[in-house]
């Protein structure tokens, strides 16, 4: 039976074995649909609250405004990722998923994709649910093409591009905190250094008075610059471009994931 | 038939008093190694940004020497490199003083009376004149531009004085010494409506009164300046603070300041006791530091005096927002505290959901039924180790920043050491306060995620998100005032002026609550907390 079973195609098997156990994992836990569900309902409701809380002035950034909610629900999203790794520390079940699949990078990588499509998906329902609010509302309060302000529309590409940047960046979020609770196990821990390292360098940086280290502190953000990707107003007096913004995120949630890698890799579980 | 004597053992009874369950909490507390390197690194971070800040800002002012600012900086930062110590007013306090002063010598008791018909916004002379053909839009009037009558010790910034003024949009005002501030007739001054005012001098007492008709008068306050010598100067005056405008106050934090200037018209000016000269003499009073280089000028016709002022006789307040780069109240390097929280938070989360995690809880209350103590004698410890925590984090970073900015001569903001001290205090309060909270949190969900997540969501985000205002400003300052967040006004040490126009944002280092109703909202939590936790300790099954 065995010989059989790895004598067709064994590594894409393993890969999709591994996938589908994730899968099964996180479909039978009640905690994953309440949080997605919570991550869109979040994102909607802060950034329709932040729309009709806004009268109309010069020179807002109607894109990034409807998009406010995303700054609330990525706490829910990392929560999210924080649970899919440290719930199999604290029940133990890690060394049945290790016994299962011995290959712990395989495993890792299984749960990078499946929590990060969980969130694309979420992300994307969230997105367009928010871009629609503030399409609804926004004209009600004076933002409409009287006074400057073309209707949201993701027709129009920097609009698009922050929709589709809010996704992304929602997703990465879920990966950064994935690779951190990867490496700090406990999910105290792992919750309280993702939030930490989100919120620490924009409240420094906003209260550094050199402006130059304003402007690096905001560079190598991963919240900050990842959120350079929702800007459509001013975007040329950013410290970076709105791309290279979600990549320095992208690098953080890449340096977690090694990191997360090599502790998974040489520590016992 | 003998009886039986049951066995007893020989041990003696052991106490089950309170102090031993306290004793329990605390052992379990202090033996776990990750829990103490928890609270370590809270008052590492929270003391590790204060130094940074003290770091950053005194890179920023490193005149020609190479700090990491390079040279790019010097330019920005020319300013705060060439600050002079700020001006201070008889409290000790920073003021501003720049004002135009009509002004005679008065020589002993007297009094002097005039009335005021106008009160109008001028176009300050910065601004230059403009291009032919192009109409400038009209001017506001400062809401505290302010023009009346002042007795002040000498011509010297920041010496002591009495005035009673009309304002702006804020009626008849008498103030003294900066920070005092008494309201008198209410209402906007007009040619129609005028406004008589009166200030006179008996020895160290200046009493002020006001009328609307010259001849029924009230007293609006008496003051004494302490130590006024016999000859001061007296006479009217007008002045007109910067203004402050953000430019959407909203997820981009631009602010703009601008000189104002305003101008009164005065008659009926008449003057009783010891007045040895005989003319009027017009002058600016402002500090030599240029920051406020002061305007004005004013007009004598046939006892009638216009008189043109700008700049302002007031506390400054501190922070970014106002101008006041380069001069930090020592409270503001506890802003790592947020963070230095959340390791608290995780540490408080864990004394709790670690004993469900481990099966411990079931140990604890068979030694121990009473569930109501339980939670009491640990939200005791974990309590009294958070407020140690953030005692010796806030004393560490007030003293090194102090200290710090001191070697590098980085001025500070003058504050009575009270006002340093204070938080300090609260910092503890806060942290503790916060401890518990968490705590209470853990009984409830008593899963560590969860329970890390909701502590976070409910007491830092509201912080974050009103400081780096991610939300609009009124949602932000609602945050601050309603959620556990509000707690963090403890921290607050400079005094809020109602007087002076300027902002008051958590990134100044004001908060919407005052710091004892700040503490009140946040001991709700707490008490609403532990109460909720306690019954689901007692009701559910451990």
């Amino acid at each position: 039976m065995s010989l059989a079973l790895s004598a067709g195609r064994p590594g894409h098997r393993a890969w999709t074995d591994t996938l589908h156990a994730e899968w099964t994992k996180a479909r039978t836990i009640a905690s994953t649909g309440w949080l997605l569900l919570a991550a869109v309902v979040l994102t909607v409701a802060v950034s329709a609250a932040a729309v009709a809380a806004t009268a109309a002035a010069p020179g807002l950034d109607l894109a990034r405004l409807s998009l406010t909610g995303v700054q609330a629900a990525q706490a829910v999203v990392a929560l999210l990722a924080v649970l899919a790794v440290s719930s199999e520390y604290s029940t133990g079940m890690i060394r049945v998923t290790l016994t299962a699949m011995p290959r712990r990078h395989t495993v890792l990588a299984a749960k990078a994709a499946l929590v990060g499509g969980l969130v694309l998906a979420a992300g994307t329902v969230a997105v367009l649910a928010s871009v629609l609010a503030g399409r609804l509302i926004l004209p009600g309060h004076g933002f409409t093409p009287a006074h400057g302000y073309q209707l949201l529309s993701l027709g129009d590409g920097p609009v698009l591009r922050a929709a589709c940047g809010s996704v992304l960046y929602l997703a990465l979020i879920a990966l950064l905190a994935l690779g951190i609770a990867t490496a700090a196990r406990d999910p105290a821990v792992a919750t309280g250094a993702v939030l930490a390292l989100l919120y620490l360098v924009p409240v420094v940086a906003a209260v550094v008075s050199n402006q130059h280290w304003q402007r690096h502190l905001e560079q190598i953000s991963p919240m900050t610059a990842g959120l350079y990707v929702q800007a459509t107003v001013g975007v040329r007096a950013l410290p970076l471009t709105p791309w290279q913004g979600l990549g320095v995120l992208g690098l953080w949630a890449a340096g977690a994931l090694i990191l997360g890698g090599l502790v998974l890799r040489f520590r016992d579980a | 038939m003998s009886t039986i004597t049951p066995y007893r053992s020989p041990v003696q009874d052991g106490r089950d008093g309170f102090g031993q369950l306290l004793h329990a909490e605390w052992t379990k507390f202090r033996t776990v190694r990750g829990w103490l390197i928890g609270m370590t690194v809270a008052v590492l971070v929270i003391a590790g940004l204060g130094v940074f800040l003290v770091y950053a800002s005194v890179a920023g002012v490193s005149c020609g020497t190479s700090g990491p600012g390079g040279q790019t900086q010097n330019a920005q930062h020319g300013a705060a490199c060439a600050a002079p110590p700020l001006l201070v007013g008889p409290g000790g306090e920073p003021v501003t003083d720049s004002f135009f002063f009509v002004r005679q010598p008065l020589a002993g008791n007297g009094s002097i009376t005039v009335r005021v018909t106008s009160l109008t916004a001028l176009r300050p002379a910065a601004d230059g004149t403009p291009p032919p053909g192009v109409r400038l839009p009209p001017v506001a009037l400062m809401p505290w531009a302010k023009a009346g009558i002042i007795i002040k010790q000498d011509l010297t910034p920041g010496s002591p004085y009495a005035a009673i003024m009309v304002t702006g949009s804020n009626g008849v005002r008498m103030q003294w010494n900066y920070t005092g501030d008494t309201p008198g007739l209410p209402g906007a001054v007009s040619a129609a409506s005028p406004r008589w005012l009166r200030l006179t001098r008996d020895g160290d007492t200046i009493t002020g009164y006001d009328s609307a008709d010259g001849a029924h008068w009230t007293r609006v306050g008496a003051v004494q300046l302490a130590g006024l010598p016999s000859a001061v100067q007296a006479g009217p005056f007008a002045a007109s603070p910067r203004s402050v405008s953000s430019s959407t106050g909203f997820a981009s934090g631009s602010f703009s300041h601008g000189p104002t200037e305003a101008g009164a018209v005065f008659d009926h000016v008449s003057r009783s006791g010891a007045w040895p000269a005989s003319t009027w003499t017009g002058g600016v009073v402002a500090p030599s530091n240029g920051n406020n280089p002061g305007a004005g000028e004013y007009h004598q016709v046939a006892g009638q005096f216009t008189v043109a002022g700008s700049g302002d006789i007031a506390p400054l307040v501190p922070g970014p927002g106002n101008g006041g780069v380069g001069h930090n109240t020592a409270g503001s390097y506890l802003l790592g505290t947020f963070v230095g929280l959340i390791a608290v938070i995780v540490v408080a989360t864990m004394f709790m959901t670690a004993e469900y995690r481990r099966g411990l809880i079931r140990t604890t209350l068979a030694a121990s039924p009473g569930r109501g103590r339980v939670l009491a004698a640990k939200a005791i410890v974990i309590g009294a180790a958070a407020f140690v925590t953030g005692l010796v984090a806030a004393a560490v970073t007030v003293i090194s920043a102090t200290a710090m900015a001191h070697a590098n001569g980085y001025p500070l903001w003058p504050q009575p050491w009270s006002a340093e001290l204070s938080p300090i205090a609260g910092t503890a309060l806060l942290v503790a306060l916060i401890a518990v909270l968490t705590l209470a949190v853990g009984t409830m969900v008593r899963r560590s995620a969860a329970a890390t997540m909701i502590a976070i969501v409910v007491i830092v985000v509201p912080y974050f998100l009103a400081f780096t205002s991610a939300v609009p400003d009124g949602i932000g300052t609602w945050l601050l005032r309603i959620t556990p967040a509000a707690g963090f006004t403890l921290q607050q040490s400079a005094p809020r002026y109602q007087q002076v126009q300027a902002f008051y944002r958590p990134m100044d280092g004001f908060f919407p609550l005052a710091p004892w109703a700040g503490f009140a909202v946040l001991c709700g939590w707490v008490a609403l907390a532990l109460a909720v936790a306690g019954y689901l300790l007692r009701h559910r099954d451990a």
